[in-house]
């Protein structure tokens, strides 16, 4: 492997962390499914090129599903729900950005902290893979916790799977069978957390999750 | 020896020539981008000269820093600007002047800037000089960070060596020099009052930051904060040509012919960024004022960041 294909590697890995970042940044809605869309696009690239680095033709049919259902499919069914529910509006987070951003930058630096000295027996370049994915997980961990709307909360989720379909594509010989589960129960979880989000709408009125917490189950 | 000497004496009137021309070079070519004719190239030289010829103006209560500021910012700014090797590496103050003396002279003109605008006792010098600070607060954290990239990735923090490295092999790409370089470029719109943050071109807007400072200025005094102004634009972008963009940049004792080459890439390296520059403002509008702080922490949370990602590309393999 020369330098340049890791330096390749790295630079996408590197970037799908920097997107994890603009997806904590961004507070309004469809510029959200825009950058999550791009999220997906730079994972099935460094997927791809993996794929390409490690003769693994498998890997190629994980970044096409990557490409189709979380670069197209996804963005577009949100864009869609986001319209019928009528949330144009910016996004309400808790913390605000500043804050939200030093505690990604701890959550990165944690990442590295924890990965590099655990995977010491592994290759340097599967450690790295590794804890670039382990702060994207994190990451996208921290935005479901940091936003109260739901459709915020979803793309937090689907950036999260993200982060582990990269983890997957590191350590190498993960077999294609689970690939493709994963990628259909992402798709499965999809569509009930659709199905929810309208659920939640019809008894709040709203999907910001804060209505939930007055909840007590009794219906009214 | 001697070479370093007449080099660095080059560079110093070099960058006190060229810094008007670049600020004139922009205004011209945002002029064309919305379709307006514009003033010459030249008009920020004949700006300087007509402003020296007139009568300083100050006011009745203001006290002898309000005469000395204008003097130290441009004396440590054109300091500044002759440390980053432009055209040629191997000056003679590199040995004793890195990266960090640049933030720290750019602090100082900073410093007495802000104290300048209190001195006088206007609200709008107090504004300007209370929002310099809050931005400056974020920008030069931002602007460390990048510089410690850099330096870690160079193994120096002089600035010839770093471009040296740049240039040799073993660089490749690498995502932290490529995070260092944006951070690089948002504190560098954000110092020089360009258009995002600051309106460069207006004196009557209630959110100017940088012309709200230097309102009770007037003559030589004014013409020397304007050349100073200028001078640090050519800062910033020799500073990134320098790091990002290396080169071209003559070795130190080259001969003659290698420093015609140096020049010529120096000059085309300015007239390219400066393009890059104007299209960009042209294409953006201004922020709020309140927005900011939250573009500059962009700038700072990029550098921390390559500065993180810069330990895991770099583990020893």
């Amino acid at each position: 492997m020369t330098s340049l294909e890791t330096d390749i590697a790295h630079l996408l890995a590197g970037s799908m962390v920097l997107v994890s970042f603009l997806l904590l940044y961004q507070d309004r809605r469809f510029a959200l499914l825009n950058i999550f869309a791009l999220h997906a696009w730079v994972l099935a690239l460094s997927v791809a090129w993996q794929a390409f680095l490690q003769h693994a033709p498998h890997l190629f049919i994980t970044a096409l599903i990557a490409l189709a259902f979380k670069g197209v499919f996804i963005p577009v069914a949100l864009h869609r729900i986001v319209v019928r529910l009528g949330i144009h509006r910016s996004i309400d987070s808790v913390v605000s950005v500043g804050p939200t951003m030093l505690f990604g930058m701890a959550l990165v630096a944690l990442s590295i902290v924890v990965m590099l000295p655990v995977t010491e027996a592994a290759g340097a370049f599967v450690r790295e893979d590794l804890a670039f994915a382990l702060s994207i997980v994190l990451l996208g961990l921290l935005m479901m916790v940091t936003r109260r709307n739901a459709v915020s909360q979803v793309i937090g989720f689907m950036s999260l799977e993200n982060g582990l379909v990269l983890a997957a594509t590191g350590a190498r010989g993960m077999p294609l069978v689970v690939e493709i589960s994963v990628a259909f129960s992402v798709l499965i979880a999809f569509i009930v957390i659709g199905i929810f989000l309208f659920r939640i709408r019809e008894r709040f009125d709203s999907v910001d999750v804060q209505a939930l917490d007055m909840s007590r189950g009794e219906s009214s | 020896m001697t070479h370093g000497w007449q080099t660095q004496l080059a560079q110093l009137v070099l960058v006190l020539v060229l810094a008007p021309l670049l600020s004139g070079v922009t205004r011209r070519i945002k002029s064309r981008l919305l379709r307006r004719r514009g003033p010459s190239v030249l008009q920020p030289y004949r700006d300087l000269l007509k402003l020296i010829r007139k009568e300083a103006v100050v006011a009745d209560n203001a006290s002898w820093l309000f005469r000395v500021v204008p003097y130290v910012i441009f004396a440590t700014t054109w300091l500044a600007a002759a440390l980053v090797p432009t055209f040629a590496a191997g000056l003679a103050f590199s040995a004793a002047a890195d990266v960090i003396v640049i933030v720290a002279l750019l602090g100082t003109a900073r410093f007495f800037l802000a104290l300048a605008g209190l001195d006088v006792g206007t609200s709008f010098g107090g504004i300007g000089s209370s929002r310099e600070m809050m931005f400056a607060s974020l920008a030069e954290p931002a602007m460390l960070m990048v510089v410690f990239t850099v330096a870690l990735f160079a193994g120096s923090t002089q600035l010839s060596s770093i471009s040296a490295h740049m240039t040799g092999p073993g660089v490749g790409l690498n995502i932290s020099i490529a995070l260092a370089l944006v951070a690089l470029i948002i504190v560098a719109i954000a110092e020089n009052a360009r258009i995002p943050v600051d309106n460069p071109a207006t004196h009557l807007e209630l959110t100017m930051v940088h012309e709200a400072m230097i309102l009770e200025y007037s003559g030589r005094h004014l013409a020397v904060i304007e050349a100073a102004a200028s001078l640090k634009l050519l800062l910033y972008v020799s500073l990134i040509a320098c790091i990002f963009t290396p080169w071209g940049t003559t070795v130190a004792g080259g001969s003659v012919a290698a420093y015609a080459v140096g020049l010529a890439a120096y000059l085309l390296k300015l007239g390219a960024f400066g393009f890059a520059l104007v299209v960009f403002e042209t294409a953006i509008a201004k922020m709020r004022v309140f927005r900011v702080p939250e573009f500059l922490s962009v700038a700072l949370m990029l550098g921390l960041l390559g500065a993180i990602l810069l330990f895991i590309s770099r583990v020893p393999n």
